[in-house]
């Protein structure tokens, strides 16, 4: 049986790649999961619960010697030494910015599988951890906002006087764009947002905030992320960003393009405009930074008194939950790649999630994979079809008075015509029709069944015709008419027994 | 004062009771009293009958064997009846109902045949309507007979419950009626005995063809539809025998199941026709190998925290619920979750089961309290404001295709839109596409979770869990 091994991490990275839970879908793929001693304690999972969660908890060299490796962060130069050739490494590879860690990878002789590439396809949202990181990161954010903020997000009228809400802009509505939008608007913040992609206006409206629109036309995405963006574009969106920044309390940047360093969007001297005790999170700063004066991993403080926090280990300030949601999306990779779930690891170059994820394949780069085109903005073109599909059209209006007028006139002339008793029995059926229609309009739906049951039995009425017929002097004649008796008489006590049966079954009682 | 007299009186009060039963039936506060004025309307008319035909037949040739008979006849029906009530399965409500039809529709048939046998001396002016009406009754007798027989034996599924495609069958259909009419003029002018056997059999072949050839999701507008024609078959007695009574419980039942139908056809997007013309399985399939996504599995254990996370719950159970027999789980897990202050309620679709109203006389046997099963129109509007929402054994009914993909074959049905709800568990047994041969988006959606297996043994672990 192929063993997994969960490695514990650097100093710097609380998160672990497995959480018992998902220990124990790692089992059920037919794995062996082996742990490394105290790899969960910072995300509050002890060696216990792995233990119990059915793992063996390991010295390193053992985890690490596993077929298959899973890792949060990209290993170091020492780690992938403890990996033997043939091994599988699961993580963040980030293989787009680390082409010298992809060669070392392929030069060790091992398969490496890069978490961060998998394709934006509906199809692997279920292992798609720039999402659930993004999700968790732009929390934080806000909360590290929040922390460093001198004052209360929300509004409020005390009797000490009027606190105003707290303004804030999220540049970027992606994942963790909308994360900090919700975040910071649950806390009762104004937020405002930017985006270069128009179709994400609704999104961050659902979330609680207002989409400030760049009026420039932009390039559409193909693959949903988005993209580096045109002169026009960038002109107006500055001013954008000076805009607010005189006016915003709370600035949180997330703008990233992937494999690229990140775009520049506020300025020194946006960052001057702003007030004392005005907070700017940087989410980009791993990546060069969005702000002007962010420094990666640090809390710095300008000159006019605005705080610049640049960390980039948001989603592991959250180690806990960010291992839950990390593990469940490297749990379901592995379970895409045993098809089986007989413990076995295979590859399917064929299949767009997987030759996308792989980096390195026994030694081989693999980098980068073929591009996969997704439609993950609302393509126009089915809107447009949809006006031209003509709704189903309903009789027209001089149809329908044509037939009524043609049945009336039929009726008409039927009972003109028609000897003496015809005409009576017209009137009848026709005055019960619509008695029937106006009573039957009124039946509560629930009450179909019963409905149904009930005039089943009073249709059994035909029992009066048979009867009628069946003193006949004709023997023939009255046994039809007694084998009519005999199913129009099932009809009627059956009809009204199991009518009287399912009423009894309704009970009242939901009002609590 | 005569007894004809007395019948005559006593069957209009019949046939204002049985509108009263009706009646009665629009809320479930008084649908009790209603079947019993049923009853009561059904015993006048049965009284009268007896006595008329006492009265006529008192000392006359076959009055003894004839009142024999009748109380034999009565009494066996009176026994099966009771017995079939008695014991049949809440889940079996639609092969019940389609059995009583057929019923209703064999005895039209025959009271048509007697009244060709057997009939009092007519005015010549109205032979010729005479012979008609009983070509008319025997006719519609004759489709309602078969047609509900198949759709009895579709819905207990001792045949395939795939629609019949016969080549040319909208042909056939419309060929029998005309020579249906043909053979009435023939036999208005001549009235020959195998001019009536023929004109039986055409009909049953009708009834069998029409049925046959509609699937089993359609059944619910089958059902309410075979309901319209007895009806109709009993009216066409009414005529041949000159008996109001007769025509007046006959246009009630009639306009009654036709007005379910339509119900059930609006409620399907579909009109009575195409129902009729056949199923949806042909124009499907086509567009299948779309990719729809991957779609996510949840266990027992964490649709329950879901569920005892969430204020408020909503159920939409389908036929699958019915199937499973998963009606007494599901009761139970409400009880459950109402008992911790979790609000719980059922969304029922038109068309969900088989019969128009099945879910609800299944949730109603399991003691779900009626009040908080609502029909799609009063739910519909809640599913935005809804923690989770359990979808059980429906698929059509809860597309989000038929209100987003004008392309979709099922566009524009009405449907539960469950998918507002903040998070939708699906039991389903496979991934397999629902009645109508469409894939269901739903089940890609991101808020969207599976629970595979049977759907009762699912709700048992759920409750377990709980």
């Amino acid at each position: 049986m192929t063993q997994i091994g969960i490695v514990q991490e650097g100093p710097d990275e609380a998160r672990v790649a497995a959480t018992p839970a998902t220990v124990q879908n790692l089992l059920r793929l037919g794995y062996q999961v082996a742990v490394e001693e105290g790899a969960g304690t910072r995300s509050s999972y002890s060696d216990e619960e792995y233990r119990r969660a059915g793992a063996t908890v390991v010295p390193r060299a053992d985890a690490w010697g596993s077929a298959v490796v899973l890792k949060v962060n990209p290993p170091t130069e020492a780690e992938i030494g403890l990996l033997s050739a043939g091994t599988t490494l699961v993580g963040l590879l980030s293989p787009a910015l680390r082409p010298d860690l992809v060669e070392a990878l392929a030069a060790r002789g091992v398969t490496a599988l890069a978490l961060d590439a998998v394709p934006r396809i509906s199809r692997a949202q279920s292992m798609d951890v720039l999402t659930s990181m993004a999700n968790i990161s732009g929390y934080r954010a806000v909360v590290e906002a929040a922390h460093e903020f001198g004052r209360f997000f929300t509004g409020q009228a005390t009797a000490a006087g009027n606190v105003p809400p707290a303004k804030v802009l999220v540049a970027g509505a992606g994942v963790a764009g909308l994360a900090a939008i919700g975040a910071a608007a649950r806390l009762g913040a104004i937020v405002r947002a930017t985006d270069p992609r128009a179709e994400v206006a609704d999104q961050v409206t659902s979330v609680g905030g207002v989409y400030l629109p760049v009026d420039v036309a932009v390039e559409k995405s193909t693959d949903g992320y988005a993209r580096a963006t045109s002169e026009d574009y960038n002109r107006r969106a500055a001013e954008i960003y000076t805009e607010q920044a005189a006016d915003v309390d709370i600035i949180i940047t997330t703008a990233l393009i992937p494999g690229r360093a990140a775009p520049r969007l506020i300025t020194a001297s946006d960052v001057a405009l702003m007030k004392p005790g005005s907070v700017i999170v940087d989410m980009a700063a791993g990546q060069g930074g969005n702000v002007e004066g962010s420094v990666a991993g640090e809390r710095t403080v300008t000159d006019n008194g605005v705080i610049i926090l640049g960390y980039t280990d948001l989603a592991s300030r959250l180690s806990a939950q960010a291992s839950q949601l990390y593990g469940t999306n490297v749990a379901n990779l592995v379970a895409l790649l045993t098809p089986n779930k007989d413990g076995a690891l295979t590859i399917d170059f064929d299949d767009v999630v997987q030759r996308s994820v792989t980096v390195v394949r026994d030694g081989e780069v693999t980098w980068p994979p073929p591009a996969v085109q997704v439609a993950v903005a609302p393509a126009s073109a089915p809107a447009a079809a949809a006006a031209e599909v003509p709704a189903k059209q309903p009789l027209s209006v001089g149809k329908k008075v044509g037939l009524i007028v043609a049945g009336i006139a039929a009726l008409f002339l039927v009972n003109v015509f028609a000897p003496a008793p015809l005409p009576q029995h017209f009137t009848v059926l026709m005055l019960s029709v619509v008695i029937g229609f106006y009573v039957i309009g009124k039946v509560h739906h629930a009450l179909h069944t019963p409905l149904m049951s009930v005039t089943n039995a009073i249709s059994g009425v035909i029992i009066v015709g048979a009867m009628l017929q069946i003193t006949d002097a004709n023997p023939v004649v009255q046994v039809i008419a007694a084998v009519a008796v005999l199913v129009a008489s099932i009809n009627i006590f059956g009809g009204f027994a199991v009518t009287r049966r399912m009423l009894s079954m309704f009970v009242k009682g939901g009002s609590k | 004062m005569t007894v004809d007299a007395i019948a005559g009186g006593a069957y209009i009060v019949a046939a204002l009771l049985f509108i009263l039963s009706l009646a009665g039936l629009s809320r479930h506060e008084t649908a009790r009293a209603g079947v019993i004025y049923g009853i009561v309307g059904m015993a006048i008319a049965l009284l009268s009958t007896l006595a008329l035909t006492v009265a006529d037949a008192w000392g006359g040739a076959g009055s003894a064997l004839g009142l024999t008979l009748m109380a034999v006849g009565v009494l066996i029906g009176a026994a099966i009846g009771l017995w079939r009530a008695k014991v049949v399965q809440m889940t079996q409500m639609p092969e019940l109902i389609a059995m009583l039809h057929s019923f209703v529709g064999i005895a039209a048939v025959l009271v048509g045949w007697n009244g060709y046998l057997a009939h009092e001396p007519i005015a010549e002016n109205l032979v010729g309507i005479h012979n008609a009406e009983v070509f008319i009754g025997i006719f519609i007798g004759g489709v309602t007979f078969t047609g509900s027989i198949v759709a009895y034996l579709k819905l207990s599924a001792k045949m395939s419950s795939r629609p019949l495609m016969l080549p040319g069958k909208n042909a056939l259909n419309i060929g029998a009626l005309v020579l249906f009419l043909v053979l009435t003029v023939w036999f208005v002018m001549d009235q020959q005995l195998w001019l009536l056997i023929a004109v039986t059999l055409l009909s049953f072949a009708l009834g069998w063809h029409l049925v046959a050839s509609i699937g089993g999701g359609d059944m619910p507008v089958v059902v309410s539809m075979l309901n319209s024609y007895s009806g109709w078959a009993a009216a066409a007695a009414g005529f041949l025998l000159n008996n109001d009574l007769l025509i007046v419980t006959g246009a009630l039942v009639g306009s009654s199941g036709a007005y379910l139908s339509y119900i059930m056809c609006k409620a399907m997007n579909r009109s009575f026709i195409s129902v009729i013309a056949g199923g949806f399985g042909i124009v499907a399939s086509a567009s299948s190998d779309e990719d729809y996504g991957e779609h996510r599995e949840v266990t027992a254990e964490s649709a329950a925290a879901m569920l005892e996370g969430a204020s408020s719950v909503i159920i939409t159970p389908g036929y699958g619920m019915a199937v499973a027999q998963a009606q007494y789980p599901v009761a139970d897990l409400v009880a459950k979750l109402r008992e911790r202050g979790v609000d719980v309620r059922f969304g029922i679709h038109p068309v969900a089961g088989r019969l128009p109203g099945h879910m609800n006389v299944l949730l109603a046997e399991a003691k779900v309290p009626y009040d908080i099963v609502l029909g799609m129109d009063e739910i519909n509007d809640d599913f935005a404001s809804t923690g989770v929402v359990l979808v059980i054994g429906a698929n059509d009914t809860v597309n989000p295709a038929a209100a987003e993909d004008p392309g979709s074959p099922i566009a524009g049905m009405p449907v539960l839109k469950v998918w507002e709800a903040e998070n939708v568990i699906v039991f389903k047994r496979s991934m397999a596409a629902g009645y109508a041969g469409v894939q269901n988006p739903l089940f890609f959606r991101e808020n969207a979770q599976m629970l595979f297996g049977d759907a009762k043994e699912r709700v048992e672990d759920i409750i377990r869990a709980l």
